[in-house]
């Protein structure tokens, strides 16, 4: 089997003296969409954090193409090319739409050129001269994940890009992600809403109290409902 | 001769252009000033020992090196930058996190140690340097005598302030510095240096400071104090403007160099307390200043 493109071992992180990750390990293989499934603070996002190097104090492994991404600070782990998309979105106000899709630098050549971003997300180009934060929250959904299309970064790290986002909204940013896997993208998704991760999810990790606690394929997602109802509290 | 309101053009139009040299003065600062509390979160009280060290380079370079203004204008804000992208370096960092009262505490107990330091070395009267070759005489316009030196610091402070404003608001830089301003986390995570962009911004924002206090060499003398004077004033003109507004900085600047100026035509005696009655009355009205954002 192909080395794992992402591989996070015993990893350990820490929020000020809570203790948010209790030994997670996961694995990634290139070209898959991998979804963290699991109820409100169970560690999801601090996972995705903990790999953009942008949490306090972390102790463990997370390998990304063989190399230790544990001590590097979190500029230095995004010219490896791997590029996050933060659960509030992070839409920058003082800037406007051109400038918020335009910030990321590009840290590996083949990033997708703006108007291949614009056929993704033909809304944005009507609104380049709006401010950031003027846009609806599905537009702003779609700003920051589409800034990140423009790195050339192949790993993304999508926090629940459907939060409080309309179901036809939802719908449009499922087909973005099938569109970005066809293209070899790979993408870890944090996600509450499962039924929107079987959508568009190779393989899903239940986290709870920041520990991977089950794995299931999608396509034995229908056979473990039961399961998953449990797990999720649904 | 012709009157305007009852005032004799020469003086109306001499503390117009002493207005608008302070203004410009005030302007450089509180641009320098408003850079670095927008990005660094600090406030920045070490700014007028840092306008003064300026000024002194100036003098000592003369002095010791024989190197005249020009060379001045770019030795001393290198040098004064490079103190202190030391001092971000060594202290200023470890403020971020804190609220903004240690960042004034800690570079106002700095300021009142450089200021001690060459009140030691050389005195506190002031020392004279002279205004370069180039740029001595005037013109006679008729209704007053321009020098030429006022002048060229009015045309230089202009052309550095909205360079400065162009730089942040209308370049790739400037974008990641504004974006920093906001969300540095994810501004990093993007794969930006940003403990190293911080530590250039004080660097910048403080040689900013230094060329300011060249260009002052020449109209006020070089004095330990020059700057101690100065900067409660430049403290004024940001709030008045919007603490960490670029524009802010620069219109409210020049505009309260003119106020002040016209203040001393028509009553004199409330020139030096019109920009802080200016500052009660826009706090009053317009917490965030005239140019900031209400959070």
């Amino acid at each position: 089997m192909a080395e794992p493109l992402l591989a996070i071992a015993d990893l350990h992180a820490f929020y000020g003296e809570s203790h948010a990750l209790h030994g997670m390990n996961l694995e990634i293989r290139a070209g898959e969409v991998v979804t963290l499934l699991g109820r409100n603070g169970a560690g999801k996002s601090t996972t995705i954090k903990s790999i953009m190097g942008v949490m306090g104090r972390r102790s463990g492994s997370i390998r990304y193409q063989g190399q230790e991404l544990i001590r590097l600070p979190s500029n230095a782990i995004a010219r490896l090319g791997i590029a996050w998309c933060p659960e509030e979105r992070g839409i920058f106000s003082s800037l406007d739409v051109r400038e918020n899709l335009m910030l990321p630098p590009p840290v590996k050549p083949g990033g997708m050129a703006v108007d291949e971003i614009f056929t993704l997300f033909p809304n944005l180009k009507e609104r380049l001269r709006s401010q950031g934060t003027k846009l609806s929250g599905g537009e702003q959904q779609m700003l920051a994940i589409a800034r990140i299309l423009r790195t050339g970064s192949t790993l993304l790290l999508l926090d629940e890009p459907t939060e409080g986002l309309a179901p036809v909204i939802i719908q449009q940013i499922g087909q973005v992600i099938r569109t970005l896997k066809q293209r070899g993208f790979t993408i870890l998704l944090v996600e509450q809403n499962f039924r929107f991760a079987a959508t568009v999810a190779d393989r899903h990790y239940v986290v709870e109290h920041g520990r991977v606690i089950d794995m299931i394929e999608n396509s034995e997602l229908e056979r473990n409902m039961e399961r998953l109802h449990e797990y999720l509290g649904v | 001769m012709f009157e305007l309101i009852g005032i004799p053009p020469q003086a109306l139009f001499g503390q117009l252009l002493i207005g608008l040299i302070n203004g410009a003065f005030y302007a450089m600062l509180s641009l320098g000033l408003a850079v670095i509390f927008g990005l660094l979160n600090i406030i920045n009280f070490t700014h007028g020992a840092q306008y003064m060290m300026g000024a002194f380079v100036a003098y000592l370079c003369l002095t010791h090196l024989g190197l005249g203004y020009w060379g001045a204008l770019i030795v001393a804000p290198i040098l004064v930058g490079a103190f202190g992208i030391l001092l971000e370096r060594t202290m200023l960092h470890r403020l971020y996190k804190l609220d903004h009262l240690y960042g004034l505490l800690l570079t106002f107990g700095i300021a009142l140690i450089v200021e001690g330091f060459f009140r030691h070395l050389y005195g506190s009267s002031g020392l004279p340097y002279a205004i370069p070759a180039e740029l001595r005489g005037g013109y006679n316009l008729g209704f007053m005598f321009l020098p030429t030196y006022r002048a060229w610091v009015v045309v230089a402070s202009v052309i550095v302030c909205f360079g400065t404003w162009f730089v942040i608001e209308r370049t790739r830089l400037g974008a990641y510095l504004r974006a920093a301003t906001e969300n540095p986390t994810l501004v990093q995570a993007f794969g930006i240096n940003v403990p190293r962009m911080i530590t250039l911004t004080y660097g910048f924002g403080v040689a900013l400071a230094a060329f300011a206090g060249v260009m002052a060499a020449p109209i006020y003398q070089v004095s330990p104090l020059m700057g101690a004077n100065l900067i409660i004033v430049v403290f004024a003109v940001v709030v008045i403007g919007g603490m960490g507004s670029i524009m802010g900085a620069i219109v409210t600047g020049f505009a309260l160099g003119v106020v002040e100026g016209l203040t001393k035509v028509f009553y004199p005696e409330a020139s030096n307390t019109v920009i802080f009655v200016i500052m009660a009355i826009v706090l009053t009205i317009k917490p965030a200043g005239l140019f900031g954002r209400t959070a």
